[in-house]
């Protein structure tokens, strides 16, 4: 072959493409945008992120501005914005703004230090137990998807792994974490790994069916064609065109995660009681449902707010990064 | 288009046989049910032989669902073959593991039918051919763009268009780039496996321009597939007719267009518009439309496969197994009119 001949075409006759150059990034964005929820579940997204993080500052380190943990026996069941009674308080238990903006629990502690911490735990939670499942389901699912014919002795790959996706969905997850949780040494870190380790089953059956088809399509047969090895195939071919349902079910995931991780501390099998999160709050505070309502209200109605902009915010990312969806509108 | 400016290239010098296959098979397990039972096999491609010459095109043309995509597949071995052989350059690449392979992968390309399947969407034009000269073996990023230019350039398109995806080219466009992208690695031989079916006449003609230049140009073969029998005349020096995963007639190109032989063929010409054929007019009524089913391929009758759609079929063909016969220098039919 020669390449180097000169072609003789002037450059006005070459064909290039009419539409300005657009990124598919913009082009999410325009529908994205577009719709309210999701820019909404967004932005409470963001401001869930930005407190948690904000929240870990300030209710750690030897003298943090919100002490979570400071008892004040006499100052319990405050309701919320209550100024605190300084003539009571000993100067080391005096919280740093004089105020109890989410109001006291029955031990006197302060709820909105508690809540802060608690934003912390759920969003490690989430994010770190959705993580797990998303490296485990991709995992499997792409070998599933990509490997799947051939053999190990006399089943195919595919169908072991997807019976044993399927042995994992007959159990009730909730009570598969309840087992586990209770064989093991209850901590955050465990509780992370159970709620991964039981939640990776959707993703798996995600990544195969999009690998299964991928697998077929011209550019995936034009790679393997040119010789390119199956790992630049697969990292660079077929995930990249795999990952946005995945990342979909990803956002969706958290949400069932804190969700998961608050009924298990609500039960008291989650993270151990000096350290605060949603979950606690609302269980400690369902005996004084009527006593004091914002210790019930205030964890749960941060819970319902949180999953809910999630799974919104999740729902908008699914409907723009789906071409096909796109064009209804 | 019709078939009178037919581009007849120069049919009877011969060169050395690039690629040769030999009795190719392949046959699909048919799974029905819940269970998954076998309910039978899918002859797709059955006993498949043919060769092509260093810098020539053949022709494989037949109807849709005949096997055709299949025999590229093969030759690529993108799929495992059931029986038969495959010579690249003399060498039996059919015994070869995938390592063994690895060089030769860079020899015969291939471009599909598909202009919107047949790029990554999330590669831009620059990434996806850049992917070959990278396997070509050029390591310098500056050398890699100066020949990724020269590539765009050799099939028309604009050097801006390298930062661009997919999604911003029309179908004849990614058509060109799918052409750059299997030229990347230097390729003795490409499939084209319907190129053109998806594009409108006028880019038809254009790409068919493009593909004759390139061979012009580059010395390359071609096996080009097409269910168009008017399209093959216009690149091929030679032409395989296929039905049901068989060769029916292997001829020439211009033999094929003058004196077609098996009744498929002829069927298959009176199928062109305004196209005048050398056989008698009733012949040619009686062949206007193809009556007749297809066989049922999980349970072919004897003889001959084109029995149930043939107005000459006589109760011989519906007995012996019927092989390809050569009925004069170069032209095979599979049909016992010519025994
Ligand atoms: N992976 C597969 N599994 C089972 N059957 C298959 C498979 N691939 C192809 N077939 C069958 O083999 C036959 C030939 O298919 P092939 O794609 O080669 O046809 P084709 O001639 O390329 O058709 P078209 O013109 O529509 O592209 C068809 O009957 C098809 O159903
Ligand atoms: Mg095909």
């Amino acid at each position: 072959m020669n390449l180097e001949k000169k072609t003789s075409q002037p450059d006005f006759q070459l064909e290039r493409p009419m539409a300005p150059k657009s990124s598919q990034i913009k082009e999410f964005w325009l529908v994205f945008s577009n719709n309210r929820l999701a820019i909404g579940g967004m932005i409470i997204f963001i401001l869930f992120f930005c407190s948690a993080l904000l929240g870990l500052f300030l209710t750690s380190g030897p003298d943090p501005i919100f002490d979570p943990a400071q008892i004040r026996l006499q100052e319990k069941l405050r309701p919320p914005l209550a100024k605190a009674n300084l003539d009571t308080l000993r100067p080391e238990e005096v919280p740093r703004m004089g105020i109890y903006f989410f109001g006291t629990d029955d031990l006197g502690r302060d709820v909105f230090a508690r809540m802060l911490q608690g934003a912390w735990v759920s969003l490690t939670v989430g994010f770190v137990a959705v993580g797990i499942a998303i490296l485990i389901g991709i995992f499997m699912g792409g070998i599933a998807g990509y490997f799947g014919q051939h053999y190990l002795g006399a089943v195919s790959i595919d169908t072991l792994i997807m019976r044993i996706v399927d042995i994992m969905l007959c159990f009730p997850s909730f009570f598969l974490i309840l087992t586990v949780v209770a064989l093991l040494p209850a901590s955050i870190y465990n509780i992370m790994i159970v709620i991964g380790l039981t939640s990776w089953m959707g993703t798996t059956r995600f990544v195969r069916a999009e690998f299964l088809s991928l697998r077929e399509q011209d550019f995936v047969v034009a790679a393997r064609a040119l010789g390119v090895n199956n790992f630049r195939i697969i990292f660079r071919h077929m995930m990249p065109n795999a990952i946005a349902p995945v990342l979909v079910s990803a956002t969706i995931g958290i949400a069932t995660a804190i969700l998961t991780e608050a009924g298990l501390s609500f039960l008291g099998f989650g993270v151990p009681p000096p350290h605060a999160t949603w979950g606690n709050i609302l269980s400690d505070g369902k005996r004084f449902i009527f006593d004091a309502p914002w210790l019930t209200f205030i964890p749960g109605i941060a819970i319902l707010i949180v999953v809910l902009s999630f799974n919104l915010f999740g729902e908008g990312l699914r409907d723009s990064l789906n071409p096909k969806l796109r064009q209804r509108r | 288009m019709s078939f009178t400016n037919l581009k007849m290239k120069s049919i009877h010098t011969h060169n050395p046989v690039i690629l040769k296959v030999e009795g190719l098979k392949k046959y699909f397990p048919l799974r029905r049910g819940f269970f998954q039972r076998l309910a039978g096999k899918v002859r797709a491609v059955d006993g498949v032989s043919f060769e092509i010459e260093q810098g020539k095109t053949l022709g494989l043309v037949g109807e849709s669902g005949c096997g055709k995509s299949t025999v590229a597949r093969l030759i690529l071995k993108l799929l495992e073959s059931d029986e038969g052989k495959i010579f690249y350059q003399g060498q039996d690449i059919q015994t070869f593991s995938e390592k063994k392979m690895k060089p030769l992968r860079k020899k015969m390309q291939i471009i599909f039918q598909d202009p919107f399947g047949s790029l990554n969407p999330r590669m831009t034009i620059g990434q996806t051919i850049e992917e070959g000269l990278r396997i070509l073996g050029i390591q310098n990023r500056q050398q890699r763009k100066a020949r990724l230019q020269k590539l765009l350039e050799m099939v028309g398109m604009s050097a801006h268009s390298a930062d661009r995806y997919p999604h911003e080219f029309s179908g004849g466009q990614r058509q060109r780039i799918g052409i750059a992208r299997a030229l990347s690695v230097e390729p003795d031989l490409i499939i084209c496996d319907e190129p053109i079916s998806a594009l409108d006449v006028s880019i038809q003609a254009q790409i068919i321009n493009l593909l004759n230049d390139l061979q012009d140009k580059l010395g390359l073969s071609y096996l080009f597939i097409s269910h168009d029998l008017n399209v093959v005349g216009y690149l091929s020096h030679k032409v395989a007719v296929m039905y049901q995963g068989q060769i029916m007639e292997y001829a020439p190109a211009d033999r094929i267009f003058e004196n077609p032989q098996h009744p498929y063929t002829l069927a298959l010409l009176a199928a062109i518009p305004n196209i005048r054929i050398n056989q008698k007019k009733d012949k040619e009524n009686k062949l206007k439309v193809l009556g007749g089913e297809p066989p049922d391929p999980l349970n072919p009758s004897p003889g001959c496969k084109f029995q149930t759609r043939c107005p000459f079929a006589e109760s011989h063909c519906r007995k012996n197994e019927i092989c390809l016969k050569e009925i004069s220098k170069e032209h095979f039919i599979r049909c016992s009119r010519a025994l």
